[in-house]
């Protein structure tokens, strides 16, 4: 379904290449863990994928389900399944937390010609989820993030991945700032939408995070690139030495 | 005798324009002291301090520049609301569309009627407050206002008054000029909600000096919408008693040039007002002014100026606010904050925010930004799959509910988010 080929993404504004020809094909149903040291453009691949500005794509291509992604605007990737968990979510002051999320999921139904849902459905839906994920009301009702902790800002996020049910879902550093609780609880919330046809990519830095979201695929990214694949067990050798061993590996 | 003084020639040709109505002795003072004042001051032009930031050439010209009508094509503000309706056309009232001028806990009659009367409360206040307001600074429009205005209501609110009172001001010529001026005193421990809607004229020059006694309540709510060519200068004088309550706010959408002045002066301790604004503007010919003057002159007593102002295609947005803090005024606490949020790089927004403070044990801040949509927070609601246009509107109601928050009435407040959003989806289309 996400199938990356060559990908080479530098900066707008300034001299300097970010991706240098990324290579990543994630089946139907597949999750896969991208891990890295710092700086090898991890979250550089989900700003790009995602569409935001300030990146030149110099080539390779990103296509979803076939439909190329890198021709769309940010909007139509969200439409078309695309949902990026973002590291550190925006606060929006004076936008209500239950306004933005039902805008959000009415214009998707609204760009793929689904029926918008009515106020009384999609508070239904909402809650249903929302407490599954230990968002209370007050969440709900306080803007967009603003005066969240760390922990509420990440299960905010995958509440909307919850309510936006993506095909495709990209978790960047999603355990960042959590405690051991607070990540449970996320992964729980990610594990549920696990049904054999959505797929995840999960960046992070850490193997704790996969022991609770298994991966089907672990790939290491060094310098803009995928330089190693392999099981799970990729992941435990990172924990357990580093990324030394396998950067003099491969170099 | 300084000759061809433009400020000078403009007063005289204003004074001459419009005919002085006949009235009671005390009326007819009242209206010489205004026009004398007038006179001596001169109609304000661009080089004036106070005008700087606002051509009022269109406000001061004879005869008044034409407007072409605008079709709006909606409910009207307010209607929703139990109200009493008053309906000015072309700032000359209309008793047909209006309801009956009886409202319990309310004293309602026209401001002709008033002023005929040999004995009256408003003699008092009409064109005491406007006269108070022209020191230290000169609101020559204001003077004009008080010596020729024949329109206007004097209203006295005894008690609490059961329903708003609602004004809506039609524009039905493209070369009406309208001068309207009400007096409006609330009695001790009353209250009393005034609502404003509309353009009201081509020209429309309106002043209200609002008596507020102690422990009294007066609420103000304008919506000045959607009319593109009007112009419009509002004066609104307020003074406050003990313990006081003064809440104005105004939504400006539209309109070539809107310049609303407010001037307020607490005179009891423990009172408390709030002035603000949020307006929305489209276009080179939009310019709109807000320009408001707080004295302080008691103790305790708190003041809020909150103004927000979106600007597009090359509109302008003003704001002069200062907080003037009298020696005695101790304890005072005073807030001012106005900010412009520019959509593009072609539209401007001119702050000159003041503060001058006498008084050594209060509390006064204020602040002024300027600045662009925050992109992440429109990428944020992008990658949710929000259209950029309505991500944009979103950010934009959110940034000017800040001001609209201010109104007191969690209906009257949600009437205006409702209706902004109306106009802005309508926008989009």
């Amino acid at each position: 379904m996400l199938d990356i080929k060559n990908l080479q993404v530098g900066l707008e504004e300034e001299d300097k290449q970010i991706l240098k020809g990324v290579d990543l094909k994630i089946g139907e149903g597949e999750v896969h863990a991208i891990m890295g040291p710092n700086g090898s453009g991890k979250s550089t691949m989900s700003y790009v994928l995602a569409g935001k500005s300030g990146y030149k794509v110099t080539g390779g291509s990103a296509t979803l389900y076939g439909d190329d992604l890198l021709d769309m605007a940010p909007e139509e990737r969200a439409a078309a399944g695309l949902f990026l968990a973002f590291q550190y979510p925006v606060e929006i002051p004076g936008v209500g937390n239950m306004t933005f999320l039902r805008t959000a999921v009415n214009a998707q139904r609204k760009a793929r010609g689904e029926p918008e849902l009515t106020a009384g459905e999609f508070l239904k839906e909402v809650r249903t989820k929302a407490k599954s994920l230990k968002i209370d009301a007050d969440m709900l009702k306080r803007p967009v993030n603003v005066g969240f902790s760390g922990g509420e800002k990440k299960r905010n996020e995958i509440l909307q991945m919850a309510m936006l049910a993506p095909k495709m879902c990209i978790l960047d550093e999603t355990d960042s700032g959590l405690d051991v609780d607070a990540m449970k609880l996320v992964a729980e919330g990610v594990n549920a939408l696990r049904d054999g046809k959505r797929s995840f990519l999960v960046i992070t830095h850490y193997q704790r995070l996969l022991d609770h979201i298994k991966p089907d695929v672990v790939h290491i990214m060094a310098d803009g690139k995928i330089i190693k694949s392999g099981g799970p067990e990729l992941a435990l050798e990172v924990e357990n030495n580093g990324y030394a061993d396998i950067l003099a590996e491969v170099a | 005798m300084a000759v061809n003084n433009p400020k000078f020639d403009a007063s005289e040709a204003l004074l001459g324009a419009y005919s002085v109505p006949d009235g009671a002795k005390w009326a007819l003072d009242a209206r010489s002291l205004a026009a004398a004042n007038l006179r001596r001051m001169g109609a304000p032009v661009k080089r004036d301090e106070y005008w700087k930031y606002t051509n009022p050439v269109g406000l001061t010209q004879v005869p008044a520049p034409k407007a072409a009508l605008f079709e709006a094509g909606e409910t009207p503000m307010f209607d929703a609301i139990d109200r009493l309706k008053l309906v000015f056309v072309d700032g000359v009232f209309d008793a047909d569309q209006s309801d009956d001028l009886a409202l319990s806990g309310l004293e309602i009659e026209t401001l002709s009627d008033a002023l005929s009367k040999d004995i009256h409360w408003a003699k008092d206040l009409f064109g005491v407050l406007e006269t108070n307001g022209q020191t230290p600074v000169d609101r020559p429009l204001a003077a004009l206002n008080t010596a020729v205005a024949q329109e206007g209501f004097v209203i006295k609110a005894t008690g609490k008054v059961a329903k708003p009172v609602a004004i809506r001001y039609l524009h039905a010529s493209d070369s009406s000029d309208a001068m309207v001026h009400h007096v409006i005193k609330v009695d001790a421990g009353a209250s009393l909600t005034l609502l404003e809607n509309g353009p009201g004229a081509a020209r429309f020059n309106s002043v209200m000096e609002v008596d507020v006694l102690d422990g009294a309540e007066f609420h103000h709510i304008r919506t000045q919408g959607r009319d593109h060519q009007r112009r419009t200068a509002t004066h609104m004088f307020g003074r406050l008693g003990a313990q006081s309550i003064f809440r104005s706010f105004t939504m400006t959408v539209n309109g070539i040039l809107t310049r609303n002045e407010s001037v307020l002066e607490f005179t009891g301790d423990d009172a408390k007002a709030t002035v603000g604004g949020a307006s929305a503007g489209d276009g080179r010919d939009f310019h709109h002014d807000d320009t408001v003057f707080v004295t302080h002159d008691s103790l305790n007593c708190e003041s809020r100026q909150v103004f927000k102002k979106v600007l597009r295609n090359g509109a302008t947005g003003v704001f002069q606010g200062k907080i003037l803090v009298k020696a005695d005024a101790q304890k005072t606490d005073g807030y001012q904050i106005s900010q412009g949020l520019l959509l593009d790089d072609n539209s401007n927004f001119l702050a000159k925010p003041e503060l001058e403070i006498y008084a050594d044990d209060v509390i006064c801040s204020h602040g002024s930004t300027v600045g662009a949509i925050d992109e992440d927070a429109i990428f944020y609601l992008l990658s949710r799959g929000v259209p950029k246009a309505q991500a944009e509107d979103m950010m934009i109601l959110a940034f000017l509910g800040e001001a609209i928050d201010e109104i007191e009435d969690d209906a009257l407040s949600a009437n205006i988010h409702e209706r902004l959003a109306e106009w802005m989806e309508r926008r989009r289309g």
